[in-house]
């Protein structure tokens, strides 16, 4: 492992035979050199793709036969339900980085995600509340489709308050990573649950690529929008880690200080 | 404006919201983390 890591982290993790690549950007100073470059162009193609796709999906795209202008809720509530979930599954590649590898920049990343991911579940509700009011008559309905995502939102807050709960950070990055490799259990379970059961919700349209549930005047809008919404997501992220990264490095040279100056005799 | 336009424009105005919020919450930790480096380690290399 290399020192400034040490230094940064307080971790000492062994290195495993082939973790080198791996282990390559656990040097803060390397990940935030080479994220540094990377940040401006992931937030100017975040800007300029949720740019297209809010002209597109607000004012372009026709209103739906059936819907009419609500179907325009589902430009971001799509987006949020499919980074809810590929979102939890990107916590849970990072749980195994950090229980096999203890990769701490798994640890880190894992822990600056969970509050986006149970922020974007939070929008995946309420816009979706939003559109059932006017189309279905009601706020809320106890279907599993719905039901699911809300069990999906606690695992998410469950985590990111789990891994602040413990003094040591290397304790609550273990117990926030067998929560969440837990938890995963719940993603085909969101993802199946309008096959499995009846539901108000209604099934998939977008995946099913054999025969496509709706319009390319909608479908395409749809697409620009979530790639837009990835895109952010992905930015906010790596913008949290970068802080994070940094926020560690102050906390240990600030100890690393107030031991210096324990140390001079009186 | 009809009922069905205020729950896109609610929706929509969450969603940026948030996002936004997010946004510049690690924008700030990120400078605040920036200026103590830079009292703490002035020949420190960082981006």
């Amino acid at each position: 492992m290399d020192q400034p890591l040490a230094a940064a982290t307080g971790a000492t993790p062994p290195r495993p035979a082939g973790g080198r690549t791996l282990h390559r950007f656990a040097n803060p100073g390397r990940f935030l050199r080479a994220t540094g470059k990377l940040m401006p162009m992931l937030w100017g193609a975040a800007l300029v793709v949720l740019g297209i796709g809010l002209v597109w999906g607000l004012l372009l795209s026709p209103p739906d036969w059936q819907q009419g202008e609500t179907v325009r809720i589902m430009y971001v509530h799509v987006p949020m339900a499919w980074l809810a979930m590929g979102g939890y599954t990107g916590l849970a590649v990072l749980s195994v980085m950090s229980l096999i590898w203890r990769h701490p920049l798994a640890d880190l990343t894992a822990r600056e995600l969970s509050p986006v991911g149970a922020a974007a579940t939070a929008l995946c509700l309420a816009t979706g509340s939003l559109w059932g009011k006017p189309m279905w008559g009601t706020w809320w309905v106890w279907d599993a489709r719905l039901t699911s995502v809300l069990v999906l939102f606690f695992l998410w807050l469950g985590h990111a308050a789990l891994v602040r709960a413990f003094d040591d950070p290397e304790r609550g990055a273990r117990a926030g990573a067998i929560l969440a490799l837990v938890g995963i259990v719940n993603v085909p379970i969101v993802k199946f649950s309008v096959d499995w059961w009846n539901t108000l919700h209604q099934p998939a349209s977008v995946t099913r690529l054999n025969a496509p549930g709706m319009h390319v005047d909608i479908l395409y809008p749809l697409l620009v929008c979530a790639l837009g919404f990835s895109l952010l997501f992905g930015a906010v992220v790596l913008a949290r880690t970068r802080a994070a990264v940094m926020e560690r490095r102050v906390r240990a040279l600030q100890l690393a200080r107030a031991r210096r100056e324990d140390a001079v005799p009186a | 404006m009809t009922l069905h336009w205020w729950h896109v424009l609610v929706s929509y105005l969450l969603t940026f919201a948030v996002f936004g919020a997010l946004a510049i919450g690690a924008a700030l930790r990120h400078r605040a983390a920036k200026r103590l480096l830079a009292t703490l380690d002035p020949r420190g290399d960082r981006p």
